[in-house]
C-alpha cells in the first residue's frame, strides 16, 4: 500500500512535524507523567489479566465442590485456601472479579451514556428541554439511592429472576441511578459550548440538530465524560459490592467479591478461616483505588481547571 | 435572604412530588406485603382479607398514594406493621442512636482531616504529603462493610480491645454514668470505622482549599511582615482555606440524621438505617416509605442549608 516517492504522501510527512501536538498526545504525556495514575493503571491491568485469563489455568472449575478438601487453610495447592464446600477461593475470586468488574463497567456505560445524552439535549436546547430534563434531575439527586437500591434489589428477590440474568438487571438499576452528575457537568459545558464560534459555523453550513449535537458538541465534551466515567466505575464497584453484601446484588451461585464476603456471616468462617473472606475485600480495596488514582490522573492530564475537590 | 429561603422551600415541593411518587411506584412492585411476609401459619385467608383492609392494603394503589401523600402533610407517616406504632415515633426512637455515633463521627473527621490537610498542603510534595495523597485515595476506596468486619474481627474479636456489637452488653442494667461507659465502650469502633471511612474525601477538600490559599498574595505579604510562620498559616492562611469548607456542612445533615445502614448492620447498632433494613424483609411499607421520604426531606434541606452556608462564608455570592 505504502508508495514511497508518492509527492502527496512526502507532503504530507513534511506536514505532520510541523503540526502541533494534538490535546490528546498532549494528556497522554501528562497522565505517563503522573506517578501514582500510572501505578494504578498497571494494578488494573494486572487485576484485569488476573480475572479474565487467570482463570484459564486453573486446574478446578467454578463450582467443583471437594468435601474431602474443605476449609483448608491456604497452602500450595490451594493457593487462596478451600470454602467449606471445599471449592477453590482463588478460581473464586478471580472469576468473582469477572462479575464486579463488568457489573461495574456495564453500570458505569449505561449512566454515562444516558447522562451524557440528557445533559446535552438539556444543554443544546434549552428552555422546556432543559426545565424538564434539570427537574428530573433534581428528583434523582434527592432520591436517597441505597434505600431505593437495597428495596429494588429485594423486589428481584422476590421476583426469583434467575441469578443468571439477575446481573443484567443489576447493571440496569446500578446505572439508571448513577447518571446525573453526569448529565449536569455536560448540560453546562455545552451550555458554553453552543455560544461559541463553530457553533455558528454549524449553523451556517445548515446542519441538524442530532449532527450539531453529536459530531460539534460532544466532542468536546468527552475529556469530563472519561474522567466521569473512570470514577464512575469505582463507585459503581462499591455499589454493587455492598448490595451483593447484603444478598441483594449478585447471589450465589454467581460469585462476586461483595457476595463471596457474605462468608463473614457464619462467625467460625469469620473468625477462624479469614481466608474465605479477606482475599475478595482486598481485590474490591486493590481495584477501586486504582480506579479512583486513573481518573485522578486523567483529570489532572485532560483538564487541570477541574480539579476542585 | 427570608425571601431566598421561602423560594427555595418552595421549589422543593415538585421535587418531593416527585420523589414520593418513584418511591411509592417502586414498593408497589415488590410482590408480597406485609400479611405474606409474616408468615403466619394460623393466617386463614378470611384473616388475612381483614387485616388487609384494615391497613388499607385492598385499595387500588393510586388511592393507596393520595391517602399515604395526605397523611404525609400533616405529619402522618402512617403506622409501621411491625413495631405497632407510629412511623415518626419508631424514626424519632432509633434515630438518636444513629445521631450520636455520627456527630462524634463528624467532630472527629472534620478535626483529624483539616489539619492533616493543612500540613500536607504546608509541606506539599513532602513525604508525608505524598504518603497522605496516597493514603486518601486508599481510604475513599474503602468499602465500609469490609473495613467494618476488619475492624470487628482484629479488634474485638482477636485483641478482645473492645465489644464486639451492640449498642449495650446484654444484661447489664447500668443506669447514669456505668450506662454512658458502657455505651461509649461499644461506640469506639463504629465511630473509628467511620471516621475513616470520611476523612479521605475531607482531606483532599482541606488539602486543596489550603493550597488555594497559601498561594495568595496577602499570605506573601504576612511573611515578608516576619510573622511567624505558624501565624501565618493558622491566622491568616487556614482561617481562609476553612470558609469553602462549611458548605460541606450543609451536605452532612443527612449522614446525621440518616443512619449508616451497611455499617449499622455489621455493627448491630440499633440505629435508624438497621431497623430500616430489617423493615424492608418484613415488607414494613409504611416505614419503608416514611424513611425514604425522611430522608428525601432531609437531603434537600440539607442542600439549602450548604447553599445558604456559602452566602454566609462568602458575601460576594449574593443568593438570588
Amino acid at each position: 500500500m505504502e508508495q514511497p516517492g508518492n509527492p502527496t504522501e512526502q507532503l504530507q510527512e513534511q506536514l505532520k512535524i510541523v503540526k502541533a501536538e494534538s490535546p490528546w498526545r498532549i494528556a497522554i504525556r501528562r497522565f505517563a507523567k503522573n506517578r501514582l495514575a500510572l501505578i494504578g493503571l498497571i494494578i488494573l491491568v494486572i487485576m484485569f489479566l488476573l480475572c479474565f485469563i487467570g482463570p484459564l489455568f486453573s486446574p478446578y472449575t467454578l463450582n467443583q465442590t471437594n468435601v474431602g478438601n474443605k476449609n483448608q487453610a491456604p497452602n500450595a495447592q490451594y493457593w487462596l485456601g478451600t470454602d467449606k464446600l471445599g471449592r477453590d477461593i482463588m478460581l473464586r475470586v478471580m472469576l468473582a472479579g469477572r462479575i464486579s468488574l463488568t457489573v461495574g463497567l456495564v453500570a458505569t456505560a449505561i449512566s454515562v451514556v444516558i447522562g451524557a445524552v440528557l445533559g446535552a439535549v438539556a444543554g443544546f436546547y434549552r428552555k422546556y428541554a432543559d426545565t424538564i430534563i434539570m427537574r428530573i434531575a433534581d428528583i434523582f439527586l434527592a432520591l436517597p439511592t441505597l434505600p431505593i437500591l437495597i428495596t429494588l434489589g429485594a423486589i428481584l428477590s422476590d421476583l426469583k429472576i434467575d441469578p443468571g440474568k439477575r446481573i443484567y438487571f443489576l447493571m440496569l438499576i446500578i446505572g439508571l441511578l448513577g447518571w446525573v452528575g453526569l448529565a449536569r457537568l455536560v448540560r453546562s459545558q455545552i451550555l458554553t459550548l453552543r455560544e461559541q464560534e463553530f457553533m455558528q459555523a454549524t449553523e451556517a453550513l445548515g446542519l441538524r440538530d442530532g449532527r450539531k449535537i453529536f459530531r460539534h458538541l460532544m466532542p468536546n465534551t468527552i475529556p469530563i465524560i472519561i474522567v466521569s466515567a473512570t470514577l464512575g466505575v469505582a463507585g459503581a464497584i462499591l455499589t454493587e459490592s455492598a448490595l451483593s453484601f447484603l444478598g441483594l446484588g449478585v447471589v450465589p451461585p454467581t460469585p462476586s467479591w461483595g457476595n463471596m464476603i457474605t462468608a463473614a456471616n457464619s462467625l467460625i468462617d469469620f473468625r477462624k478461616r479469614p481466608w474465605t473472606w479477606i482475599p475478595p475485600g482486598m481485590c474490591i480495596l486493590i481495584t477501586v483505588t486504582a480506579i479512583n488514582l486513573i481518573g485522578d490522573g486523567l483529570r489532572d492530564a485532560l483538564d487541570p481547571k477541574m480539579k476542585s475537590r | 435572604m427570608s425571601q431566598y429561603i421561602i423560594r427555595r422551600l418552595l421549589q422543593m415541593i415538585p421535587t418531593l412530588i416527585g420523589i414520593s411518587i418513584i418511591v411509592f411506584a417502586i414498593s408497589q412492585m415488590v410482590p408480597g406485603d406485609y400479611i405474606t411476609a409474616t408468615q403466619n401459619p394460623n393466617m386463614t385467608a378470611e384473616r388475612a382479607e381483614q387485616l388487609r383492609s384494615l391497613y388499607g392494603l385492598d385499595k387500588p394503589p393510586v388511592q393507596q398514594y393520595f391517602i399515604w401523600a395526605k397523611n404525609m402533610l400533616v405529619g402522618n407517616l402512617g403506622d409501621s406493621f411491625q413495631h405497632k406504632m407510629p412511623v415518626t415515633e419508631v424514626i424519632n426512637t432509633y434515630v438518636w442512636n444513629s445521631f450520636i455515633i455520627a456527630f462524634v463521627t463528624l467532630i472527629l473527621s472534620w478535626t483529624i482531616a483539616a489539619l492533616v490537610g493543612v500540613f500536607s498542603a504546608q509541606f506539599q510534595y513532602s513525604f508525608f504529603d505524598k504518603v497522605v495523597t496516597l493514603l486518601v485515595f486508599l481510604l475513599m476506596s474503602l468499602p465500609s462493610f469490609f473495613i467494618g468486619l476488619l475492624a470487628i474481627k482484629y479488634f474485638a474479636l482477636d485483641m478482645k480491645l473492645f465489644p464486639t456489637a451492640g449498642m449495650t452488653t446484654a444484661g447489664l442494667n447500668a443506669s447514669g454514668f456505668d450506662y454512658i461507659k458502657d455505651v461509649a465502650k461499644h461506640m469506639i469502633l463504629p465511630v473509628a470505622v467511620m471516621t475513616t471511612l470520611q476523612i479521605g474525601g475531607l482531606t483532599r477538600y482541606f488539602r486543596t482549599g489550603m493550597l488555594e490559599v497559601i498561594r495568595q498574595d496577602y499570605i506573601r505579604t504576612a511573611r515578608a511582615k516576619g510573622l511567624k510562620e505558624r501565624t501565618v498559616i493558622f491566622k491568616h492562611a487556614f482561617r481562609n482555606a476553612l470558609l469553602p469548607a462549611i458548605t460541606l456542612l450543609g451536605f452532612e445533615l443527612p449522614g446525621l440524621f440518616g443512619g449508616a445502614m451497611i455499617l449499622e448492620r455489621v455493627f448491630a447498632w440499633p440505629g435508624i438505617g438497621q431497623i430500616y433494613l430489617a423493615s424492608l424483609n418484613l415488607r414494613d411499607y409504611p416505614l419503608m416509605l416514611g424513611f425514604t421520604m425522611f430522608l428525601a426531606v432531609l437531603t434537600l434541606l440539607g442542600n439549602l442549608i450548604s447553599d445558604i452556608l456559602y452566602g454566609v462564608a462568602d458575601p460576594r455570592i449574593r443568593l438570588k
